[in-house]
């Protein structure tokens, strides 16, 4: 792999860029691999990449159905933050945050890691105190996170409206300053091509259609449309279809697939400096460094697989946005889309292995899997490598449903998730 | 928005009206505190979530109130039908499947890379 940095731009630019080679391997898959990796989002690439730096094991593949990076890692708002309630939330989208911060360097790729700041808006008693519990409990954990008055908010980003007169006025709100965005299809680029690097084989346009297992009940490969691939590993990292393939396997999920939309606005030169979240009214925002806000909008209330959402949830949104922020109700929205999110019944994540051998699952990430893409990945590398959890994600197993362990996140972080 | 028929007002109203209430058919033990710990989870929390036929509840929650199952398709979002709650799941027929299925290629999401610039 050619390093990337300044001086290997100004020696392409000398001899018409004919030296740029392509950044990740596009083989053919082989018979036999140590794992497979079912998905190459971010979250399946990271998984891959830890698991060929950090454990040594480079026979990898990873499958992917559609093209790299194309499926929520390409669709989300790129909103990263760890001010989350609970220990395990807290350690896990730390651990995550903290990987970040050197990401880029570590990858030799600009993942576009901005620090600039999660605001999350109160507007009423209740969120006052939701927010402030969220704080107290982030600082016992370590966890950056601090209370502004409304004319704070208003310094920190004016755009914003903090007039008493609005419908939901802004009585306060929490700022983690360490979170931020990052590039999301950079991060799945820059994870894909220092793992490729390693010798990770990507392979794309292949879906998976079967889970083999062996007559000991242990997996024994995958299926696919370009034929059967055998390994003694699988971990399944397809978000959205993660109940479709475990049911290949005969494991039953405790998910429920939702879309979940987004949507851009016509660029606009720099208006907004920090990422703004409610969860009362529903919105969240950030601006791009293309100049386009960045909304996320909500769920559908029915369980789907569209990739595509309802109307009225995007209204329901920009209403939110406008009321937040008047200066931007004569703005226009560009393009909106849709994702397939699988939502577990206490918001958290499942990163574990499953009752069958060989077989790992990394789901449940809901709305807000992107945040914690190189720290899911990295454990999720541990877990598999090692047949047992870190410690970081010891919590988020299979089984917590039955025991009655739960991370409810649910009720600690509403929608803004 | 869905268009939904709510089968004791007998008539489409706008998904607005309603309110989505998971899936349908699983019923609540009635010995709760005797059941095993796998079976209180798999009646709470597993789901089949499945990606095609589903059988689901609502609630017309903004109309006459009532609770009712509908038979939709999970990828098309297009309705079957709707039936009370308390009837049984209807049988259906391959013609009915059919006229929900999506489109054979699926969503622009699911369709290949065709990369035009290979072929010359």
């Amino acid at each position: 792999m050619r390093k990337f940095s300044g001086f290997a731009i100004v020696r392409e630019a000398m001899r018409a860029h004919k030296g740029w080679a392509e950044q990740w391997n596009n083989p053919e898959p082989r018979k036999q691999y140590d794992v497979i990796i079912v998905g190459a989002g971010g979250h399946g690439l990271a998984t891959a990449y830890y698991l060929a730096k950090e454990h040594g094991i480079t026979n990898i593949a990873v499958i992917e159905k559609g093209w790299l990076g194309g499926g929520n890692t390409g669709r989300n708002t790129t909103i990263i933050r760890s001010n989350y309630l609970y220990d395990e939330s807290a350690g896990i989208y730390n651990h995550a945050v903290k990987l970040w911060e050197g990401l880029s360097q570590e990858l030799n790729y600009n993942v576009m890691f901005s620090q600039r700041g999660v605001m999350m808006l109160a507007h009423n008693t209740h969120d006052v105190q939701v927010g402030k519990r969220h704080i107290h409990a982030n600082r016992l954990n370590g966890v950056d996170n601090e209370w502004l008055t409304p004319q704070q908010v208003k310094d920190f980003c004016p755009p914003i409206s903090i007039a008493k007169s609005a419908r939901y006025p802004i009585v306060g709100a929490a700022l983690q300053r360490r979170g931020g965005v990052a590039r999301h299809d950079a991060v799945a680029w820059g994870y894909a091509r220092a793992a490729a690097d390693m010798g990770v084989h990507i392979i794309q346009n292949c879906e998976v259609k079967g889970i083999n297992r062996g007559p000991d009940g242990a997996v024994s490969g995958v299926e696919t449309t370009r034929g059967t691939i055998n390994a003694k590993k699988v971990g399944v990292v397809a978000a959205g279809h993660t109940s479709v393939l475990m049911e290949m396997a005969g494991v039953q999920m405790p998910l429920e697939s939702f879309p979940l939309q987004a949507l851009v606005s016509e660029p606009v030169k720099p208006i907004l400096p920090c990422v703004v979240m409610s969860s009362s009214v529903h919105a969240y925002v950030s601006q791009s460094d293309k100049g386009e806000l960045v909304i996320g909008a909500g769920t559908d209330q029915y369980a789907s697989y569209s990739q595509t959402g309802s109307m009225h949830i995007l209204t329901d949104t920009l209403e939110a946005i406008c009321e937040v922020f008047p200066i931007f109700t004569r703005m226009k929205m560009m393009r909106s889309w849709g994702g397939i999110v699988d939502v577990t019944p206490d918001r958290s994540p499942i990163l574990a292995k499953t009752p069958v051998s060989g077989l790992y699952v990394n789901c449940g990430w809901g709305t807000g899997g992107f945040k914690a893409t190189p720290g899911s990945g990295n454990v999720f590398a541990h877990t598999i490598a090692k047949d047992e959890p870190h410690k970081i994600n010891a919590g988020f197993t299979l089984e917590r449903f039955r025991n009655g362990r739960l991370i409810d996140e649910a009720a600690a972080a509403a929608v803004a998730h | 928005m869905l268009l939904i028929h709510c089968p004791y007002c007998e008539e489409e109203r706008p998904e607005l009206e309603f309110h989505g209430a998971g899936e349908a058919h699983i019923a609540r033990p009635t010995n709760m505190g005797e059941i095993s710990p796998e079976d209180f989870e798999k009646f709470f929390f597993i789901r089949d979530n499945r990606k095609g036929v589903v059988f689901e509840r609502w609630r017309h929650l903004h109309g006459c109130g009532r609770f009712f199952n509908a038979v939709r398709h999970s990828v098309s979002d297009k309705f079957i039908c709707t039936y009370k709650a308390g009837e049984p799941r209807p049988k259906l027929t391959d013609k009915q499947i059919a006229a929900v299925l999506p489109p054979a290629k699926g969503t622009p999401a699911n369709e290949p890379i065709v990369n035009k610039g290979d072929a010359k």
